[in-house]
């Protein structure tokens, strides 16, 4: 299993692919939303839903053996990228190592210019969703 | 293009750059319109040159700037067919407009038992100061409902109307559907019982032509920033002895005649309800965004605009999986609309990504999209200085998204 670190390095090389251009970097993180595993209707639920995001989001954890498993899912193409992005960084991990990530990634892509301040907002409030539940789950 | 409209491009500095990689596309004109280079020249004028506190200094540079700020107020007043300058007053905005009638007008002329009456299309500016105004006086709120097409249904309206109408305040133009409301109808019918009529001319006034004595409506607001001009200057007609018999909205400098602190009485209108220093450099520059207007002519602007509706319009249903929003028989040149598979706000970026500005998501209309079973669109408005061939991109684009 690849570390967070790991991940984003890769995450980093793919982007770096488009070499800035923007509706290609776009149809990316849509096909990347489409790896998302389908989330359960049943939680998408106002709990769940994420705060500050112009989309509707949703992240709902689970702990199994130490792990958070995320499901998540959003109503708009290109947030479900973003939702995979983090996903792909932090499903079954532990939540320490979830509250240890440092995000490199997201400046290192150019994720303001590329989803503009008003989203990155919205990331961020999925960041901080997810790191949350994490430390729930770590003080319990 | 013709060469009369790349010399109207020529006007707009703004226009001439690249967004992502592309030219600039701009279709979000019924949120903000671009300013020509006179109005941007005009507001570096007056800070280079004229800059003073207007009405009241003994100095040459306050009589030029009191001088220019009250030309604009002139031509305001010729713009709309006022009878009067006295009865324009500048606000910041139409939001501060409405809030200014509804807040002084509304406190002192509704009770309990009183309604007011607003319609489904209204931009939330003009729905929430009068549900403020409604829980603060007693009166009831009413809404004159739409049709799928986006018009509203005059039947109703009838049926709504009775002696307890105080106000009729409603959309000349719908912001997100583009649709004209038949006003002068509406104006008669409201005062056939004795309601005031206000106005929300927000849209309607870069449009089209503005008569309120023609109109006999009692308010209009205006909106400098929709019209060419700076943002934050806002205009409020409204008929001298109405304006007359309201309490001043706020307290503070220009606004009085006399102050002791035992009492005070109140200037003048229009100053009466322009209490503190106004925004003087950008009523100054509002001032050239009318006079831009003038030269081009509304009935010009008005054709240019259907011709580019009319051709999206076209466009845009030849479009697999493309719903338009806002069918209305008579239309400003907005068009919303919906693409199946794609969510707004996705199409919105992606668009960007092509250097297209739109608008998506609700418009400031959440209770319309509530009637119209949509959570938002995508909304294109279109301006005098836009092209055919700026809409075909467009078009391109949103044909290579619903693929």
């Amino acid at each position: 299993m690849l570390t967070p670190t790991e991940i984003q390095e890769e995450i980093i090389e793919n982007f770096s692919l488009f070499e800035g251009d923007m509706e290609q970097t776009l149809m990316y993180l849509m096909d990347l939303g489409k790896k998302l595993p389908p989330m359960q209707e049943a939680l998408k639920t106002d709990e769940f839903l994420v705060k500050g995001c112009q989309s509707k989001v949703w992240v709902f954890p689970t702990l199994k053996e130490g792990r958070i498993h995320f499901e998540a899912d959003s109503n708009t193409a290109i947030t479900k990228g973003l939702l995979w992005l983090l996903y792909s960084i932090w499903n079954n991990q532990t939540p320490e190592t979830i509250l240890q990530t440092e995000l490199f990634f997201i400046d290192k892509i150019g994720m303001n210019r590329m989803i503009g301040s008003q989203r990155s907002n919205g990331f961020n409030s999925m960041i901080q969703k997810m790191r949350l539940f994490a430390l729930g789950y770590k003080n319990n | 293009m013709t060469s009369a409209l790349q010399s109207i491009r020529q006007q707009f500095p703004i226009l001439h750059q690249e967004v992502n990689g592309k030219p600039l596309i701009y279709f979000d004109n019924a949120a903000t319109t671009q300013k020509p280079k006179q109005v941007i020249d005009a507001l570096q004028h007056y800070y280079s040159l004229d800059n003073a506190n207007i009405h009241r200094a003994a100095h040459t540079l306050a009589a030029r700037s009191t001088q220019y700020f009250e030309e604009t107020r002139k031509s305001i007043q010729q713009f709309i067919h006022a009878k009067e300058d006295a009865e324009c007053i500048f606000t910041k905005g139409v939001t501060e407009s409405i809030n200014l009638v509804a807040q002084t007008w509304g406190r002192n002329n509704l009770k309990p038992g009183d309604e007011v009456l607003i319609s489904a299309m209204e931009h939330h500016s003009n729905i929430v100061p009068w549900q403020m105004i409604c829980a603060a006086t007693g009166a009831a709120l009413k809404v004159i409902p739409i049709n799928d097409a986006g018009e509203l249904l005059m039947d109703e309206f009838e049926k709504l109307l009775n002696h307890n109408t105080k106000m009729v305040a409603c959309v000349w133009v719908s912001n997100a559907l583009g649709t004209i409301n038949p006003v002068k109808e509406i104006i008669q019918k409201a005062h056939a019982v004795g309601a005031k009529v206000l106005l929300d001319g927000a849209q309607a006034c870069s449009h089209l032509e503005v008569d309120v004595q023609d109109l006999d409506c009692d308010f209009l607001t205006i909106s400098s920033h929709k019209l060419y001009g700076p943002t934050g200057v806002g205009v409020l007609y409204g008929k001298r002895e109405i304006l007359e018999a309201m309490p001043p909205y706020q307290g503070g400098g220009e606004m009085i005649e006399e102050v002791t602190f035992e009492k005070t009485t109140y200037n003048q209108i229009p100053f009466k309800f322009e209490a503190g220093t106004p925004n003087i450099g950008d009523v100054i520059a509002f001032n050239e965004a009318i006079k831009f207007v003038n030269v081009m002519g509304k009935a010009n602007m008005a054709a240019h605009e259907e011709q580019l509706l009319k051709h999206f319009i076209s466009g845009l249903t030849a479009i697999d999986g493309v719903k338009l929003v806002g069918t209305a028989q008579h239309k400003i040149s907005v068009q919303s609309f919906v693409l199946q598979q794609i969510h707004h706000f996705d199409v919105g970026m992606l668009l960007d990504a092509n250097g297209i500005a739109v608008r998506t998501g609700h418009h400031c209309t959440q209770p319309l999209m509530k009637r119209l079973g949509l959570d938002g669109t995508v909304r294109a408005s279109f301006a005098v200085y836009n092209t055919i061939d700026e809409i075909d991109v467009l078009l391109e684009a949103l044909q290579k998204l619903s693929r």
